[in-house]
This record gives C-alpha cells, sequence and structure tokens, in this order.
C-alpha cells in the first residue's frame, strides 16, 4: 500500500438525509388536505355500520344521515392529532442518535424510524410505561375474573404466536399460511404425550416445542427454494394435511379430540385445595376463580417476556440482520456472504419452535383439543396479528395481538356486527397505516469516538493474507 | 501496490459460455484481471455484461467455460460451481446495476451485513449475547463506521438507507461490498444516475478505492470518459463476444468498437 494514501476519501460528505424544508403554509395545507382525505375515506367506509339501520320492528332500513357529518368531523381531527403527534416525536431519535454519533443533526430528518414509538424510547418514559405495564398485568388475577383471565390466557398465547410468526414473515420475509400446523404439533404432543406416557406439562413444554421445531427443519427443506407465493401456497397446503392427518390418523382420536389435558403442576401443590382457601377471604381473589388457570396465565407471561427478549436479541444480532438482509434483497443478501438456504431454515424453523410452546400451553388451557382448534383461520388469525401489528415489530405484534382477541370479546354485545367492526378495522388499517399500527423501527447504534481512542487509525482491511 | 502486475491474474476466464434457451447470452469469453489493476468492460446495452457478472458470482452458472479466482498470488479457486454467498466469502464482492441495498436498514446495518462471513455468533450466542458475541458485535460496528467515516457516509449512518440521497446510495453499495473484505470488487454500471459531478467524483473514488484497500477492480461502465481516464484495460463485448482488447487508448481507435458502439454496418 503507497505511504502517501489518504487516510479518507477527498470528497465532499453526501447531505444527511432528510426531507427538504417546505414553508410551514404549505405544510399546514399538506395536513389539512391530508386529514380530510382520511375523513371522507372513514366516513365513506364507516356507512354502512354508522348511518343505515335495519328496524327490526318495521323491518325496513332507517337511515341516520345525521350522524355522518359528526363522524367525519371526528376523524378529521383524530387523522389531525394523530399526523401532529407522528411528526412532533419523529425528529428526537434520529436526531440524538446522529448528534451522539459526532455527526451533524439533520436538519428535519424523518426517517420512517420516526413514529409515535419512540416517545416509548426516550429512557425513563420508556421504563415507567414497561414497568407500570409489568405490574398490571402480574396483578390481574388478584383482582380481575375469572373469564378476564381466560382471556388474557389465549390473548397471550396468541401473542407468542404472533412474535414466533414474526420471525419468519415479519424479520425474514417468508409467507408462512400454515402456522396453525406447528401449534397443532405443539398441543397434540402434549396430549398424546400425556395420554399414552402420562408424561406432565413440564416435561412437554420442550418436547412440544422440539416437535413443532423438527417439523418445521423437515417441511423446510424441501420448500424453502421457494419464495413469496409459491412459499404462501406450499405452507397453506402442508397445514391442511396436518389437519387432514389429525383428523383421519387412529391414535390422535380423530375429530373427538383428546380430552382430560392437565394443567402445569407447581411442585405438586393442589393449587385450589391448599392454596386458593388461604387468598380468597383476604379478598385477594375472585371466588370463582382456578388457581390452575391462573398459575397457566404466570407461565404464559413468563413465556411471553422470554419470547420477547429472545426475539430482541435475535433482532439485533449477526443472525437477525442475516433475515432482515434475506427480507430485503435475496440476491443481495448472497452477495454479501449470506448462505441463504441456511438462513431461511433457520428462521422457519425457529419461528415454529414459539407456535410448538404455545400449542402446548394451548393444550394446558383448554383442557380438550381435537384438529378444529387449528384450522386455516388460527393461521390467519396469527398472521392477521403480526401484520396488524406492524411487520416485524414486536411491540406491534403485542398490541395486535391484544386488540384482535380482545376487540372480539368486548364486541360480544354486538354479536351481529362483531365481524363486520372486525372487518372493517382491518380494512381502515390497510388503507391509512399499511405498515402496521407500530411498524418496526432500526436500531441506532450510537457511537462515541471516545470511547475507541486506542484504536488504530482505521486500517480496518487486515492484510490479504489473513482472509479465511 | 498500484498498477498492475503482468502474468498474475486475479481473476481469468477461459471460454466462458452462457445459454439462455436459444439466446447465446455469452459466447466463448476469455478475459482477464491483472492483480491491482481496474479493468473495465464495455458494450452496448444487452451485450451480456451484466450475465458476465452473474456468472462469476454465481447469480448464473455458466453453460460452458473456465473461471479462475486467485484471491492472493499462487492460491486459484474454480468459481463454476460454487454458491454466490461462497463465492461472496472468497474474496469476489459485487455491486449491482439497479441499486440493490437493503431499504429499510440503517446504513451503518447495511456495512454490517457486509460484515457477516467474518462473525462468528449464532444462535446460542445471540440469544445468550455473551461476551464474545458482544465484543464481535462491537468491533465490527466500529469496522463499519470506520469504513462509512472512510468514505464520507458516517454522518448518515444512523440514516435508514432507502433515505440516502441517489449518489450517496450507490456509495454506499460500494461500501458495502468492501465491508465483505473481496480481493476483486465487480462494479456493475457504478455511474448510472449520477450527474457530471457525482461522476467525477466516482472517478476519484475508484482509483481511491484501488490504493486503499489494495485490490482489484473490474468496472462495467456506459460513460466512456470514465471508463478511458480510470481504468488499465479495456474489454469490449458486443453480442455476447468478446470483440477487442487492451490499454483504453488503443480501444477508443478500434475500428470494431466504433462499429458496434454506432451500429454501423
Ligand atoms: N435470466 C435471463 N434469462 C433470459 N435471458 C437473459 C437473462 N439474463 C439476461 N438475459 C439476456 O441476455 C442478454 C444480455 O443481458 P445483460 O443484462 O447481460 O446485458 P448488459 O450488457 O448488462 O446490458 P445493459 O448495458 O443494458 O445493462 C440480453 O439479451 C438479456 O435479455
Ligand atoms: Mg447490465
Amino acid at each position: 500500500m503507497a505511504q502517501d494514501t489518504q487516510e479518507n476519501l477527498p470528497v465532499p460528505p453526501p447531505p444527511a438525509a432528510g426531507a427538504v424544508p417546505v414553508s410551514a403554509f404549505r405544510r399546514l395545507l399538506g395536513e389539512l388536505r391530508a386529514a380530510a382525505l382520511s375523513a371522507v375515506w372513514f366516513s365513506v367506509l364507516a356507512l354502512p355500520l354508522v348511518v343505515f339501520r335495519i328496524n327490526s320492528a318495521s323491518g325496513r332500513i332507517d337511515y341516520l344521515w345525521g350522524r355522518l357529518p359528526r363522524l367525519a368531523a371526528a376523524a378529521f381531527l383524530a387523522t389531525l392529532t394523530w399526523r401532529f403527534l407522528l411528526r412532533r416525536v419523529g425528529f428526537s431519535r434520529v436526531r440524538r442518535a446522529v448528534v451522539e454519533a459526532g455527526g451533524p443533526p439533520p436538519e428535519g430528518a424523518r426517517g420512517p424510524e420516526g413514529s409515535w414509538l419512540t416517545l416509548l424510547d426516550r429512557a425513563p418514559a420508556k421504563r415507567a410505561i414497561l414497568a407500570a405495564g409489568a405490574l398490571l398485568l402480574l396483578s390481574i388475577p388478584f383482582w380481575a375474573t375469572p373469564y378476564v383471565v381466560t382471556v388474557m390466557i389465549t390473548a397471550l398465547i396468541y401473542i407468542t404466536l404472533g412474535l414466533g410468526l414474526n420471525i419468519v414473515v415479519g424479520v425474514a420475509g417468508l409467507l408462512n399460511l400454515g402456522y396453525a400446523a406447528f401449534f397443532a404439533v405443539g398441543a397434540y404432543t402434549f396430549a398424546l404425550l400425556h395420554a399414552n406416557l402420562g408424561l406432565g406439562f413440564w416435561a412437554c413444554l420442550p418436547l412440544g416445542a422440539l416437535a413443532a421445531t423438527l417439523l418445521g427443519l423437515l417441511l423446510g427443506i424441501p420448500i424453502l427454494r421457494l419464495s413469496g407465493d409459491y412459499l404462501a401456497i406450499v405452507t397453506l397446503g402442508f397445514a391442511e394435511i396436518v389437519r387432514l392427518v389429525l383428523v383421519n390418523v387412529g391414535f390422535t382420536n380423530g375429530p373427538r379430540g383428546i380430552r382430560n389435558i392437565p394443567p402445569p403442576s407447581l411442585l405438586g401443590i393442589d393449587l385450589n385445595g391448599s392454596v386458593k382457601p388461604l387468598l380468597v377471604p383476604r379478598g385477594l381473589l375472585h371466588a370463582d376463580m382456578d388457581l390452575n388457570k391462573v398459575f397457566i396465565y404466570f407461565v404464559i407471561l413468563a413465556i411471553v417476556a422470554l419470547t420477547v427478549a429472545c426475539v430482541f436479541r435475535l433482532e439485533n444480532s449477526r443472525l437477525g440482520r442475516a433475515w432482515l438482509a434475506l427480507r430485503e434483497d435475496e440476491v443481495a443478501c448472497q452477495a454479501m456472504g449470506i448462505n441463504r438456504t441456511r438462513a431461511k431454515l433457520t428462521a422457519f424453523a425457529l419461528g415454529s419452535t414459539w407456535a410448538g410452546l404455545a400449542g402446548v400451553v394451548f393444550a394446558s388451557q383448554i383442557t380438550f383439543i381435537n384438529p378444529q382448534s387449528f384450522t386455516f383461520l388460527t393461521s390467519v388469525m396469527v398472521l392477521s396479528i403480526v401484520v396488524l401489528g406492524g411487520m416485524g415489530s414486536i411491540p406491534g405484534v403485542m398490541i395486535g395481538a391484544v386488540v384482535l382477541i380482545l376487540l372480539p370479546e368486548y364486541l360480544r354485545e354486538f354479536s351481529d356486527y362483531r365481524m363486520l367492526i372486525f372487518g372493517l378495522i382491518m380494512v381502515v388499517m390497510m388503507v391509512f397505516r399499511p405498515q402496521g399500527i407500530i411498524p418496526s423501527t432500526r436500531r441506532v447504534y450510537i457511537y462515541r469516538p471516545e470511547d475507541h481512542a486506542g484504536a488504530p487509525a482505521g486500517d480496518a482491511l487486515p492484510p490479504e493474507g489473513a482472509r479465511p | 501496490m498500484s498498477g498492475p502486475a503482468p502474468g498474475d491474474p486475479v481473476l481469468s476466464t477461459s471460454g466462458v459460455t452462457m445459454i439462455f434457451g436459444g439466446l447465446t447470452a455469452l459466447s466463448d469469453v476469455n478475459f482477464r484481471v491483472e492483480r491491482g489493476s481496474i479493468t473495465a468492460l464495455i458494450g452496448p446495452n444487452g451485450a451480456g455484461k451484466t450475465t458476465f457478472f452473474n456468472c462469476l458470482t454465481g447469480i448464473y452458472r455458466p453453460s460452458r467455460g473456465i473461471m479462475t479466482f486467485s484471491p492472493e498470488p499462487g492460491r486459484s479457486i474454480q468459481l463454476r460451481k460454487l454458491a454466490p454467498d461462497r463465492i461472496t466469502r472468497l474474496g469476489v464482492a459485487r455491486t449491482f446495476q439497479n441499486i440493490r441495498l437493503f431499504n429499510n436498514l440503517t446504513v451503518l446495518e447495511n456495512v454490517l451485513v457486509g460484515c457477516h462471513s467474518r462473525m462468528k455468533a449464532g444462535l446460542l450466542g445471540a440469544l445468550l449475547r455473551d461476551r464474545g458475541t458482544r465484543d464481535e458485535e462491537r468491533a465490527m460496528a466500529e469496522f463499519s463506521y470506520r469504513l462509512l467515516e472512510r468514505y464520507g457516509l458516517a454522518a448518515s449512518a444512523n440514516h435508514v438507507a432507502k433515505n440516502l440521497p441517489y449518489g450517496a446510495q450507490r456509495r454506499l453499495e460500494i461500501v458495502r461490498a468492501l465491508a465483505t473484505r473481496p480481493a476483486l470488487l465487480l462494479l456493475d454500471e457504478p455511474a448510472a444516475g449520477l450527474n457530471i459531478a457525482e461522476t467525477r467524483e466516482l472517478d476519484e473514488l475508484i482509483r481511491f478505492v484501488r490504493e486503499r484497500e489494495g485490490l482489484s477492480i473490474l468496472l462495467i461502465e456506459h460513460d466512456m470518459s470514465l471508463v478511458m481516464s480510470v481504468s488499465d484495460s479495456v474489454y469490449v463485448l458486443d453480442y455476447g463476444v468478446l470483440i477487442a482488447s487492451g490499454p483504453p487508448a488503443e480501444i477508443r481507435r478500434d475500428p470494431k468498437v466504433v462499429k458496434a458502439y454506432l451500429g454501423e454496418d
């Protein structure tokens, strides 16, 4: 290498990415137009729900046009505030990171990473919200009704499923429409091992996860040459095959399913017999509460916490970056030295692991499983959670699961309209926020030059011989 | 090291032929890139230049022919039948004619993906985030940051790649390729879409990369002034056939080349 080589390339640094400044008036006009547009859209979409009402007494349709202006105004204001919040909060994260990286603060920089979630990223606020959330979740069984606990368990199971599928679909970009099959494998592993060998929950939890992972590998090897739509169709077919096997094979007891699946045991303590009498008189537990359910609740809560930690670590690792690169561009990903097949396979199998875990918990929660619990609709539900919440985003998936599981429960009173409202929410979301409720944000690496003062001045490429 | 060392090719191919159905996109291409040189590959649209790159990098498998890559003197590897990621790990990196960045990752992460094959952390490392993994992650982040600094992109390190201006995206693609530590860098029309000032910067960038990183460069380019100024030797491809090769000054005067470009009969 020539001695007089300069250290850095002598070209002016390119302007930092960011929006071209627009005058405040123009921006206001743009915001108003966007809000008006969304109000119109919203009104059109909400028309059948809000304006037309079937009068069951007379059997005719009433038209309540008077409601429409109010709805439109509300949509208009909501959009305006939403967009305003988005704009305000968006700046902070990027600017802070870049300042700390030693670069100049970008003028009005706002990447897609700017969203209202960045509010959570301000450390004290974030910690406070996380602590409050954790406290709330931990306390639920001690003040809520059994019904609420049951619904929460379902929601947490779906969060686990959503986070698992998120690795496959959101992070690695492999469209899997047969996720319910892996869920079923987890549940049936537990049910069958218990019925035939008498194994308990704790033995079956890792075995169920392992079975689902192995099945993921087994299926993954032949099909991962496919991508996009083809992959979706094959996974769909595969799930159907698994379901049909469960229906038709003798030892799974066919459509009648398997009963009497036990709850997890806590050191052999009879929770309802010995612990419950201590709690109920002190007002610490609802009298009708099944303590086994409460224990399941804590188990699945712990699993969710573990899952979040795992997925977060995976996403910000060498492996996770390889998956993201795969999602972004397969050809470029290979050109970076990443083994495409291996990356796909790990994502696919690892995603299935969590379906297996969730399956075991699910089986022990409802104590009775049959193939009907694992249909295409289940796969669609989990996929909707991922898409609605925000592909590749952990908090997004959690919110998505809560919305999609809890909403139908609360909408039970409007059971006639339930599916309609459900569908409407999905449509509205896809129109206004296709990136999901909380879009995924990329990790910002903070680089402080003084940390590395002792490092050699960037002689980054070692001599040729050092190459493997 | 600057300038080619004759007789020591970093890449040599012989008889490379690529047939798509009835179309012969490359026919019997014999090619040489001297170690440390900047070699240009030119030719009209559809001549098969990108196809040649795709053969070299394992995206296509040529129907016939031998491709020998020599990452360092005295070592040679047959590229045919190797997978693309394997070829990259051996030391051939490339950029794409249509920019193919990882758009939703940050600039720094794009470069970090390029460091993939030099990192070791696997599934367990990622989950446990043990000391070794953390150290490795940090060392690579620092390496990537310094690389960005060297190429004037550090200020955008935390921006999402798709938000970069076009010229910076082209440059980032080169930096990302450099992160794989190649011995041979393939650039597919790096000047496409750049304005005059940016093209001049690119000219400097290409020379700088060769000097600073000590590697050899093979360049596809339509911008003749860039090709003439930067390259040590030029190959001309027309309808999949090499019609001329030599130093830029000769190529410019070669009647066959003029004819291919102007389309005379
Ligand atoms: N995968 C493929 N299948 C069939 N034909 C192909 C394929 N890839 C390239 N070709 C054909 O091979 C020929 C050479 O294409 P190539 O992209 O290599 O040209 P090029 O020299 O890079 O042109 P340009 O300057 O426009 O980039 C073209 O006729 C193209 O249509
Ligand atoms: Mg081309």
